[in-house]
């Protein structure tokens, strides 16, 4: 029954949902916006949410985890999208937990799962080095001095990057080009090491990214996570969880604003009558449900393949991915177009809404990337 | 579940000695048997696995033993399906009597009505066609014009219907007829079981763009039909009517992309039609075109798998409410995908020069054309959908 949500989980979503209508209202990114926060998000919310055990849901037990599983993730992660809310929660609770799990040895696994747990280690991806996702495509390099290791490069859309605690810096070690998913190693390095340059950059949806440039920077070789020099398995399934997990918050922002939006065409009258009544709204709107549908099946489909078989996770994460690219970017232009004029003001929050979506349609690749790989894996 | 466990294995196991092997190949047309009025088996086999699977019951294992079903529960029916899918065994018949009228019959007609009908239904002896559009009627079905006097001891039937699939094979038509033009449109409608052998009926073929077709058009004039030919109450027809149209919709989702067809996929057609460089379609126009569509389908058919995942739960949900729309929209997807992809070898319309396979594909091609019309066309849908499901407001 990979398709329909038990109890546990409808519970789980449920709490979400009122925790953060409370804790975390689109208002509360407004405010961060608003007073140009230093840090992007609130610690206190973060903290809450690591009590809740939002940081764990996906670690076992024995990392201090709730171990209930990506799908619960995902319905979190969707709740998380309905209010756009900023928290280290995808780039520390997904990204960062599921680079240690799959590939961080024993050690690593002790030192750092109970911290990221309880709420008290955040993590960020250092991957892109182009304003297009290439995951193979790395020049950031890590040259070996005696037992050690200097990163340099230049990274950019990190994630959390400017706020984490430390940073998994995806670097090249060999292979044949600087394209190759060969020679590829992850590393692991606090963000206020020496030789670090941290540029939080300010984008369109007020969420937090940053530009990070490396010089000559130190890790040794317990710094390294997963095998040295193929590196590249476990990065491709960490990726792949990621884009599933930000198709489900994507799924909580696609829905909110079409929910404010059928609200909207149910109250707003023009020449006397409900807006919602003229069939050229009716049958965009209709469309727009058959969308959410799919893309519905979609997602439920590819959380539990995560946890249910890992092996077919690339095929069924680019459908994800692809997908709900398109369906927010339908969704959010519609809903800003059937809000008037009040849907291009700032005072009302489909705006919001919009903006998160263009971001989030970038993150770990955009449609044309996604329709490559799914049409490669399928032959053509 | 033991039990039902167990009834999978008598099931496999009966299926496997008695469904002969050539009807486990996939069907034609002309392989198909409809039944009717004194219409032979296309053969011996055919009969001889018709009679097989009539005899257990098995035609329609869901309907009650008194008239000739299985009396079986709707899980057993559904394993009945899957074993006999899982062998390709092809449907004993193929019938309206089966997808459409029997189960309004089953609800809604009388007693004698059950007995008259549903046998001769799973039988074969009777083959049905439906008269429900209308000339003009278009997506507006309630406004039935055909109309059906009382005449004391018969309905004096008038009128014309459209659509009515193989009416000219056919040996009874179920209808909307008019029998109050007074009230509200919906409300003055009545459901009306007619034997096309009555004199005053005369049935003529209509050509599509697609070529011959099934389709005719049906004329009734001054036909006299018997009263206890009418299905639940008079002027109740509309709410018959109704339920029989949901049915149809989700059988024709299901036929947008569950039934095996004669044409290829389109990413098999790839292969054959388009040049590859480094294992890619060359062409990035038809490879994106290629691309976008399976993935619908992907997303399709797990939705399918999730409105049978959430029946099973109990759970509701919109989906089942959108497959018709998305389902025959993404059916002439597939028809114009597998043009582009053939060139101009799909543009055959007969004769040398072009294969079986690409002249199938340009009738199919046409004929996808309807299928986003037919049961309802893709606006009704969504008229259906914002209703429904989202509550917008009725003008």
């Amino acid at each position: 029954m990979a398709l329909v949500v038990n109890e546990e989980q409808i519970l789980l979503q449920d709490t979400a949902r009122d925790f953060l209508a409370t804790r975390a209202p689109v208002q509360a990114l407004r405010e961060l916006r608003d007073t140009r926060d230093a840090l992007g998000y609130s610690v206190d919310l973060w903290q809450s949410m690591a009590e809740l055990g939002w940081a764990s849901i996906i670690l076992p037990e024995a990392y201090g985890g709730l171990n209930f599983g990506f799908t619960g993730l995902g319905l979190v992660l969707e709740e998380t999208g309905r209010t756009l809310t900023a928290s280290p929660l995808f780039s520390t609770a997904v990204v960062g937990a599921s680079l240690i799990l799959l590939g961080g040895s024993n050690a690593q696994k002790e030192a750092l799962l109970p911290d990221l747990a309880a709420g008290k280690l955040t993590l960020a991806l250092a991957l892109e080095e182009s304003h297009h996702h290439k995951p193979t495509n790395i020049s950031t390099r890590a040259v070996a001095q005696g037992k050690d290791y200097l990163i340099s490069g230049r990274k950019t859309f990190v994630l959390d990057g400017h706020s984490a605690d430390k940073l998994c810096v995806v670097a090249r070690t060999g292979g044949e080009s600087d394209d190759s998913p060969q020679g590829i190693s992850l590393f692991l390095v606090d963000r206020t090491a020496t030789g670090i340059t941290v540029q939080r950059t300010l984008l369109a949806d007020n969420r937090n990214s940053a530009n990070i440039e490396f010089n000559n920077v130190l890790v040794t070789s317990d710094d390294i996570i997963g095998e040295f020099d193929s590196a590249w398995p476990i990065l491709e399934a960490v990726l792949d969880r990621a884009r599933i997990a930000i198709s489900a918050e994507m799924m909580g922002c696609a829905l909110e604003a079409f929910e404010r939006t059928t609200e909207y065409l149910k109250e707003r009258v023009q020449f006397d009558v409900h807006i919602g009544s003229f069939q050229a709204l009716q049958h965009r709107a209709a469309h727009m449900q058959s969308e959410i549908e799919l893309c519905r099946s979609v997602l439920l489909q590819a959380l539990s393949t995560v946890d249910d078989a890992p092996e077919q996770l690339p095929l069924i994460a680019s459908l994800a991915k692809a997908k709900m690219n398109e369906l927010v970017k339908l969704v959010t232009n519609e809903a800003v177009q059937m809000h008037g004029g009040m849907g291009v003001t700032d005072e009302l929050d489909i705006g919001f809404f919009l903006k998160r979506a263009r971001v989030s349609m970038q993150i770990y690749g955009d449609t044309g990337y996604h329709m490559d790989r799914y049409a490669s894996l399928c032959g053509y | 579940m033991e039990n039902l466990d167990q009834f999978r294995l008598a099931t496999r196991a009966w299926l496997e000695e008695h469904c002969p092997p050539s009807q486990r190949q996939p069907m034609t047309p002309d392989q198909q048997y409809w039944g009717g009025r004194g219409v032979d088996f296309p053969s011996d086999d055919a009969r001889l696995w018709f009679e097989r699977m009539r005899d257990r019951g098995w035609i329609v294992p869901e309907w009650p033993r008194e008239f000739g079903g299985g009396g079986n529960s709707t899980r057993e029916g559904k394993i009945i399906k899957e074993e006999m899918k899982r062998i390709n065994a092809r449907n004993p018949i193929v019938s309206i009597g089966i997808w459409m009228l029997g189960p309004a019959l089953l609800e809604y007609g009388s007693q004698a009505q059950k007995q008259q009908h549903i046998r001769a239904i799973i039988n074969g002896d009777i083959r049905w066609c439906q008269g429900y559009s209308e000339p003009g009627s278009g997506s507006d079905l309630a406004s039935v014009q055909m109309k059906a006097e009382d005449m004391g001891d018969h309905y004096l039937v008038n009128g014309s219907k459209i659509w009515t699939t193989s009416a000219d094979k056919a040996d009874w038509i179920f209808c909307l007829v008019r029998t109050d033009p007074k009230v509200k449109k919906q409300l003055g409608i009545s459901f009306l079981l007619i034997d096309m052998d009555t004199p005053g009926i005369r049935v003529t073929p209509i050509s599509l763009i697609s070529g011959d077709s099934e389709f005719c058009q049906t004329f009734f004039d001054n036909v006299k039909v018997p009263k206890n030919n009418l299905v639940g109450e008079l002027n109740s027809g509309w709410s018959i009517a109704k339920a029989l149209l949901v049915h149809e919709r989700k059988l024709m989702a299901e036929m947008g992309s569950d039934t095996p067809r004669a044409v290829v996929a389109p990413n098999v057609a790839a292969r054959e039609y388009l040049e590859f460089a480094d294992g890619k379609i060359a062409d990035p126009w038809l490879r994106a075109e290629l691309t976008d569509y399976d993935m619908n389908m992907h997303a399709i058919g797990l939705t399918h798998f999730r409105t049978f995942e959430e029946h099973q739960a109990g759970v509701q949900s919109a989906a089942p409410l959108v497959m018709k729309y998305v389902g025959t929209e993404a059916e002439k997807v597939k028809s114009e995908l597998l043009l582009a992809i053939m060139g101009t070898q799909g543009l055959g319309w007969e004769g040398e020069g072009f294969s079986d396979e690409e002249l199938d594909t340009l009738r199919l091609w046409a004929m996808s054309k309807a299928m986003t019309i037919a049961g309802g066309t893709s606006e009704i849908q969504l008229n259906v959908i914002a209703k429904n499901v989202l509550g917008l407001p009725q003008s």
